[in-house]
């Protein structure tokens, strides 16, 4: 589904990612991790099109089309969807309007039918109730005021209402308690099947414990350093980055 | 996306900016007293009326322009206007078949039909065509209820004992520069009496459009709401695109007894001027409220897109006990666009209160001017203030600037104001493009949640037409 190849990004002139590679399989979770500063973030933004990051080398293909030629929004109507590090407040934006525009653009982009307000409604009750979220959520404005938790939750809903084909969530699960952080799971859980992938970058172990991942990839300076299973992220949670550099440079 | 690409999205469309070609009976450029009288003898004024013009004038000669706001334009040569045009077919208001074709065309163009079939459904309309009335919607329904609704001239031939006890009432002729300039030489406008205990069926509303070039627009709106009256006022206005910049001097006065509530909604969609900063309206209008009854309460709103020059304060005067005072408005300035405008909210009278929300968009190189004066008078015990002034900005060239102005004479008075600046982020953009949601879309959606405070005050039919004009004037280069 997603093939990098030799990426390399830069960020105001300095380069972050230095020919990185990563294939992610249809159906497939993989969860990046890396210390700070490894350019796990940079990933997730230049895979979702953030104007500031600019590709100086390399490919990447999704779904056999070159990913790095469409522009954020043909991204979002192709199936990419970013959970945000910080997601943004939009004063006075109506959360449900928001996400109803949102939707209704990317049908609309497929050529499917636009959703009238009745039938979204139904829709967006159906996903709070399976990912057991309050309806207040509805009615206020887009993460304006939110709590850090409720911003994660809201990305998390947005993204089971979208039903992306590809989900990057992007240390989501930064300053979230084990409630919050069952919700971001769950949400991705429900959501993983044969046809969708999932790149969930971390710093941390603990996620993963409720987002089980088929593949875990070691971001260190710019590339890729070390991949493996599950185990290979518990194993970097009791013995920190350290060795994994180490070996890399040797 | 880069500021300039931002810049791009703000980019308008000015739709209202055609000229109708009809023959027009317009007096040459020149201001002295025979103009005066000149205006007054072409719409048949009584001799009262006359001498009121008079009068005016010669307080105007002796005044002087006002340098205090926070815009900058070339001197006006007052010489170089002409102060009165009409469409030389005469109007015969009891048939809409009589009127010039061009004129309803051109009403219909700017989606404001005046025929019978399709007129407006729940709104009266008065238009008015550079300087008079070419005719009044649904007036024998109104008459059924009471209402007088008619051009100002033919309130001053019909109700003349109405509009001598209240013209120049709240707005006296001397008041300012442009007030004065404004009772010499007004041409027509629209008079509204709402008599005791009657609901107004119908949103009232004026339509307003300079057509002919070189020439001011000078109208003049009385409303007076009787005890236990309400009503709702519309007024709307555009012009063509030229390259001259034109003036606009208008005078609004309202007058509300006890219990009485007047709601007055503007949306200004004047010709701002072309991306340069060429051409576009002056407009300098002096609007004011007076709540003279216990109870009473007027409501201004406004939507600013257009002008290039906006010089614009309307307000309250709370005379009566228990009066309330509100303002809500959104002043979008783009190009080279400079707006100053604001209110003043006067607390003359006991438990009176006043409450402001002002929004402010400046994108290009547009200049955004909140100025408000909040003044509480010594015998106003327990008067209370709320203001709130946001200001956003679109691109990094332009500028917002506010200037309260708080004057309190009673210990008893809660005055509070809010201010806010903020820009249209780029990660706001990018937040919505990642969801799937175009671009000038994304702008529209962020601006419309920031006027959303002032747009749930205007009345349906115009909060609709409020958001597409925000819309067209972000409308942009993109794709």
């Amino acid at each position: 589904m997603l093939k990098i190849e030799n990426l390399h990004a830069e960020v105001g002139g300095k380069e972050i990612l230095k020919g990185l590679s990563l294939e992610v399989a249809a159906g497939e979770v993989a969860a990046i991790m890396g210390p700070n500063g490894s350019g796990k973030s940079t990933l997730a933004n230049v895979l979702s099109g953030r104007p500031g990051y600019e590709v100086t080398q390399g490919r990447v293909s999704y779904q056999g089309e070159d990913l790095l030629a469409l522009s954020p929004e043909e991204r979002a109507c192709a199936g990419v969807f970013l959970a945000f590090q910080y997601p943004v407040e939009i004063p006075g934006v109506n959360n449900t309007y928001f996400l109803r525009a949102a939707l209704n653009a990317q049908r609309k982009a497929r050529g499917e039918d636009e959703l009238d307000s009745m039938e979204f409604l139904k829709l967006v009750r159906e996903k709070l109730k399976t990912l057991h979220i309050k309806d207040d959520l509805l009615h206020r404005a887009v993460n304006e005021g939110f709590s850090g938790g409720e911003k994660k939750r809201n990305e998390v809903f947005q993204m089971a209402v979208l039903e992306p084909r590809l989900g990057i969530l992007d240390e989501t699960d930064s300053g979230l308690d084990i409630d919050a952080l069952k919700i971001v799971a769950d949400g991705v859980n429900q959501l993983r099947g044969e046809d969708r992938a999932f790149v969930v970058v971390t710093h941390y172990q603990r996620l993963l414990d409720y987002i089980v991942p088929d593949s875990v990839h070691v971001l260190a300076d710019g590339q890729i350093v070390k991949s493996g299973d599950k185990d290979l992220a518990l194993k970097l949670e009791s013995e920190g980055y350290g060795w994994v550099a180490r070996e890399s440079a040797a | 996306m880069s500021t300039e690409q931002v810049e791009d999205l703000v980019q308008r469309r000015y739709d209202a900016g055609f000229v109708t070609d009809i023959e027009s009976d317009t007096v040459p450029p020149g201001l002295d007293e025979s103009v005066v009288r000149l205006i007054s003898a072409k719409k048949e004024e009584p001799e009262w009326m006359l001498e009121w013009r008079l009068a005016a004038f010669r307080r105007w000669l002796e005044m002087d322009e006002p340098e205090w706001a926070h815009v900058h334009y070339p001197k006006i040569d007052f010489q170089d206007i002409s102060y009165y045009s009409a469409p030389k077919t005469e109007p015969k208001y009891q048939s809409w078949d009589e009127v010039d074709p061009k004129l309803i065309e051109t009403y219909d163009k700017l989606g404001v039909p005046l025929h019978e079939r399709a007129k407006l459904a729940g709104v009266a309309v008065d238009a008015v065509f550079d300087s008079v009335s070419v005719g009044t919607t649904f007036r024998k329904e109104l008459a059924e209820a009471g209402v007088i609704f008619c051009s100002f001239s033919e309130a001053v031939k019909d109700y003349p004992e109405l509009v001598k006890q209240y013209l120049g009432s709240v707005v006296p002729p001397g008041d300012n520069y442009y007030a004065a300039l404004n009772s010499a030489v007004f041409s027509d406008g629209s008079f509204v009496f709402i008599p005791k205990g009657v609901r107004c069926p119908m949103e009232l509303s004026t339509y307003f459009r300079i057509n002919e070039l070189n020439t001011g627009q000078f109208e003049r709106t009385l409303i007076v709401a009787e005890d236990d009256s309400y009503v709702s006022y519309l007024e709307g206005c555009t012009a063509p695109m030229r390259d001259e910049n034109q003036l606009h001097a208008a005078v609004v006065e309202l007058v509300a007894l006890d219990r009485a509530q007047i709601k007055y909604s503007t949306v200004q969609n004047w010709y701002p001027g072309d991306e340069e900063g060429k051409g576009g309206i002056y407009n300098f209008v002096t609007k004011r409220g007076d709540c003279r009854g216990v109870d009473s309460k007027i409501s201004w709103t406004q939507v600013e897109t257009g002008s290039a020059v906006t010089w614009k304060y309307p307000s309250c005067i709370l005379r009566g006990d228990g009066s309330s005072g509100e303002f809500y408005s959104v002043a979008l300035t783009h190009n080279f666009q400079q707006a100053d405008t604001g209110t003043k909210m006067v607390h003359i009278g006991r438990n009176t209160k006043s409450h402001i929300i002002s929004k402010g968009i400046s994108a290009g190189r547009g200049q955004n001017a909140y100025r408000g004066l909040v003044q509480v008078h010594r015998r106003a015990d327990n008067a209370r203030n709320y203001t709130q002034c946001d200001s956003l900005l679109i691109g990094d060239r332009c500028g917002a600037h506010t200037f309260p102005y708080i004057e309190t004479r009673n210990p008893t008075a809660n005055v509070e104001h809010e201010a806010s600046t903020s820009k249209i982020s780029e990660d706001q953009l990018f937040y919505c493009l990642q969801r799937g949601i175009g671009e000038e879309d994304a702008v529209s959606m962020i601006v419309d949640g920031f006027c959303k405070e002032v747009f749930r005050e205007l009345p349906m039919e115009f909060a609709v037409e409020a958001k597409k004009l925000l819309e067209v004037s972000l409308e942009g280069a993109v794709g």
